[in-house]
């Protein structure tokens, strides 16, 4: 509970009308899409500029309250679920796109814009960016630069972080920087850019952003591979890569997730082999065709059973469209869905393929498992029940023996979703304790009274390694 | 005002009676959220869109809130336009969720007495009588034929009225005379050569206030090659009782019109209201936990059919000629015929087939216009904030035409034309009255 004293302070900067603090507003920004993970805030705070974003966290840093960050909360590392109370930040207010900028190919938005939003302002004019999380209809912004967020261009054109470089932040202590520009080059000091992209929330508050932008590609084709041997499908990215091709897609869905996203999207996707690669190369006409057509060739080298090349762009954006359903689609087959974001060198893809499966067999769990495969990222999901307790046991094992594989193989436990509360507990078996002490020093020096979004990435308490007996 | 021992029933009851597969089915991906009008339009408040809504009943049945009048307050606004559920992907049937916890609220509470009167009234005294409806139809018709009307509006008499209601006033439509209310007939034959034995739903407000509409759509239907049977036993469809929490009025009516319609030897079942039709097809649900009753619904749904989807079926629109003058036609969607009966290619195609007239799709069609049911008229505010949206976007398309496909959308886009002070330049019309219009 906020004290009368905190919240007259924060009705003062706000008025009334944007803070709540009522039960059920409370209640309705307790949660993400992270299942499992809940727990209610004390107020709800919707401040109209950066300079209210400063009254706030000064009177915060005062009294010790946490604060959280939320876009629309979509994201899938419970970063934005107030797991310590205190008060949600909502950007509905700064919800703006600032400028376009031709000349320097830029655009400058307030966090509360809406990605497709921008997407759509941006291609009117012709100008390009590339990162579309699934959730691009409803995240803001604000919510994409805070958790990194990546999509299905990341293979060809990177992720969040490689279009932000500019930023407006609010630091715990109130101060308001600004870092970047407009700027192609830029060494001033070090990169708080790239520091504050991905943060989830726990240094500063983001109240502007500078996002580079690319002209549009001229043409883009789509096609699918089918394939009645998983490990050929997963063999093909790597092979397609190694072919000196960079697609703009690259994704891989096996038969589960195949149909339940056909059961949901009803376009005709096959669901009677094993997996199927989803591809898409953009550029000017000819050299989409060329790749096109020698991605084909190697895919049916690797044995793909079929290959379907969509005829136009409602039918290519139809495929889009279901891959991106895909997560929500497997709560068809049960009520809860815990997914992973494990990723790991492109080179290794076929490996963890294979040992997804195995882990799944071993501990005889549902696992549809899709994802970005020419990045190396792949979302095994689970379809459980969070009644059955036995089960969610063996589903928490399962993972840690997908995050120990993935470590193993040079890959991380983490890909685009984040840390947040959810992954926190195995951070450090990927940063090793020196890698986890580095950063805290980093979050001491933003934020020595940990207000900002506190509980995540940083746990209390590290996941013991599991012993794999093979 | 909901006492705090009401509260308590209304949780133990949420316990008792909410699907709590349904609930957990439920992600929180928040997919929903872009659809939700009133997400939208209340400045994008979790606490009203579909997500927050469903997690607010949750959180009642696990007692982590009480259902106070807050929690109250965020369904009475929600539109139940079910435009949140084409695009879940987990298919979480949102609807039935809404519907039930509804009728939880309202069975538990205990309203103030004029409130009581007026519900008992419309939801058991005069809806589910077709010859009542006749009646109060009537009435309206006498009001308007009489000159009471004329002399209501000159004498400033309705400036008495709230103004949206003065306002619907103006939009009602000349009502048929309680003559032709009552000689309804109840066989047709096929004009074309025969294709399908068709039973037609002819809904109680469909056949009452828009009587016309509705011999339109037999006109067209016997013009498709429909023998058509109209069942005299056949009542309301109870979807306004669904949707304002009287379940136990709407299983009755169901019943009935289970009764009425299994034996005729139908190919399928007509209607031409988006509003009747989704209510109708989700009779199993409705009936699910009795196993002889659901059964009969499961087979009594899997016959209805939009009117537009029949046409489509059996080409009459490339059978019969349609022509119209030269104009711009734009078509709104009926947000339960969409997203429920999931009919929405249909009626778009027969309007392109229409010689001389150019169709052009509103930006967001499938939008709620605001209508829903009685929406329009407990939660007016709301309601007024999206018919103006709609309005600029039905003025956007340049169409002196904006077509629909129930009769709550039509009153709502008449209401509308009205409010813009349009109503020399444009016009509102049912798509079986334009198509009859049509017919060369």
């Amino acid at each position: 509970m906020l004290s009368n004293e905190v919240k007259e302070k924060l009705i003062t900067i706000v008025t009334k009308e944007n803070f709540d603090d009522s039960k059920i507003e409370r209640l309705v920004y307790s949660y993400d899409a992270t299942p499992n993970y809940q727990s209610m805030p004390d107020a709800v705070v919707s401040p109209r500029n950066a300079e209210e974003v400063s009254e706030i966290l000064k009177i915060c840093n005062q009294y010790g309250v946490p604060i959280v960050p939320r876009g629309s909360g979509t994201n899938l590392c419970a970063g934005t679920c107030p797991t310590e109370g205190g008060v949600v930040l909502l950007f509905k207010h700064m919800n703006k796109i600032l400028e376009i900028d031709e000349e320097n190919l830029t655009i400058t938005v307030q966090p509360g814009v809406i990605t497709l939003d921008l997407i759509n302002a941006i291609e009117e004019k012709g100008l390009f960016y590339p990162p579309d999380p699934s959730s691009m209809k409803i995240s803001t912004i604000g919510g994409n630069i805070n958790e990194n967020s990546g999509g299905l261009r990341g293979l060809k054109y990177g992720v969040t972080r490689d279009y932000v470089i500019g930023l407006e932040a609010v630091l715990p202590n109130g101060d308001i920087i600004r870092t970047g520009g407009k700027l192609a080059k830029d060494v001033a000091g070090y990169d708080l850019t790239r520091l504050f992209v991905g943060s989830e929330g726990t240094l500063c508050v983001i109240t502007e952003a500078t996002l580079k932008l690319i002209p549009m590609p001229e043409t883009r084709k789509t096609m699918l591979a089918l394939y009645q041997d998983l490990s050929a499908a997963a063999r093909s990215v790597s092979k397609i890569i190694a072919n000196k091709i960079i697609p703009t897609t690259l994704e891989f869905l096996d038969q589960a997730t195949l149909k339940v996203v056909e059961d949901y999207a009803q376009i005709g996707l096959p669901t009677d082999v094993q997996a199927v690669l989803l591809i898409e190369q953009d550029g000017p006409p000819e050299v989409v065709d060329r790749d096109i057509q020698k991605i084909a060739e190697v895919c049916k080298q690797e044995n793909a059973v079929s290959i379907q090349i969509a005829a136009t762009e409602e039918e290519a954006m139809a495929l889009r469209t279901a891959r991106r359903a895909a997560l929500s689609a497997v709560a068809r087959l049960k009520p809860t869905t815990i997914l992973e974001d494990a990723t790991v060198p492109r080179s290794e893809i076929a490996n963890m393929v294979k040992a997804i499966n195995e882990i799944t067999e071993k501990y005889q769990l549902t696992i549809c498992t899709f994802g970005h495969a020419g990045d190396g990222n792949l979302h095994p999901t689970c379809a459980t029940d969070a009644r059955d307790h036995e089960e969610m046991e063996r589903v928490e094992k399962a993972f840690a023996e997908i995050f120990e594989k993935a470590i193993e193989l040079g890959g991380t436990i983490t890909g685009e979703h984040g840390v947040g509360a959810m992954k926190a507990p195995y951070l450090e078996w990927k940063l090793k304790k020196e890698g986890i002490t580095a950063m805290k020093g980093i979050k001491q020096a933003f934020d020595p009274n940990n207000i900002m979004n506190p509980g995540k990435v940083f746990a209390k308490d590290s996941k013991k390694r599991v012993v794999i007996t093979r | 005002m909901t006492t705090l021992l009401e509260q308590e029933k209304i949780q133990q009851q949420f316990k008792e009676r909410m699907n709590e597969d349904e609930l957990l089915n439920c992600m929180r991906c928040g997919f929903c959220l872009p659809t939700c009008p009133t997400y939208i339009e209340s400045g994008y408040k979790e606490s009203h869109s579909p997500r927050g809504r469903i997690a607010m009943m949750k959180a009642v049945v696990d007692g982590i809130v009480e259902p106070d009048e807050d929690f109250e307050r965020s369904l009475e606004l929600c539109l139940g336009c079910r435009a949140c559920e084409p695009v879940c992907p987990s298919g979480v049937n949102y609807g039935h969720l809404l519907e039930e916890a509804r009728d939880i609220i309202n069975q538990n509470k205990k309203h103030s007495l004029p409130v009581r009167a007026v519900r008992k009234t419309v939801f058991e005294g005069l809806f589910p009588h077709q010859n009542r409806m006749r009646t109060m139809v009537g009435l309206l018709g006498f009001y308007q034929r009489s000159g009471i009307q004329t002399l209501a509006r000159k004498t400033g008499y309705l400036g008495l009225l709230p103004k949206n209601l003065a306002t619907m006033e103006k939009v009602l439509p000349k009502v048929p005379t309680m003559k032709e209310m009552k000689n309804r007939p109840e066989h047709l034959p096929a004009i074309a050569e025969k294709v399908h034995k068709v039973a037609f739903f002819s809904g109680c407000l469909m056949d009452t206030m828009f009587l016309k509409t509705n011999d339109a759509t037999m006109k067209l239907l016997q013009l498709a090659g429909c023998e058509i049977v109209i069942p005299k036993q056949q009542t309301c469809c109870g979807a306004l009782h669904g949707h304002s929490g009287e379940k136990d009025v709407a299983k009755e009516l169901a019943k009935k019109n289970i009764a009425a319609f299994e034996d005729l030897g139908a190919d399928f079942i007509i209607t031409n209201a988006g509003g009747c039709g989704a209510f109708l097809v989700d009779y199993d649900h409705l009936l699910k936990d009795d196993p002889i009753w659901s059964e009969r619904a499961l087979a009594f749904k899997e016959k209805i059919k939009d009117i537009s989807e029949i046409l489509v079926a059996v080409s009459f629109h490339k059978k019969v000629k349609l022509e119209l003058p030269a104009q711009v036609i734009t078509y709104q969607d009926s947000c339960h015929l969409r997203n429920v009966m999931k009919t929405a290619s249909a009626p778009r195609t027969l309007l392109d087939s229409i010689k001389g007239v150019q169709y052009k799709e509103m930006k967001e069609a499938d939008r709620c216009c605001g209508s829903a049911g009685i929406y329009n008229i407990v939660e007016s505010e709301m309601s007024m904030v999206m018919l103006d949206y709609k309005m600029v976007q039905a003025k956007a398309t340049h169409a002196t035409t904006i077509v629909t496909a129930n009769p709550g959308c039509l009153l709502q886009m008449q209401l509308g034309i009205e409010r813009e002070g349009l109503s020399s330049k444009m016009r509102a019309v049912h798509i079986v009255d334009l198509l009859a219009e049509a017919v060369k």
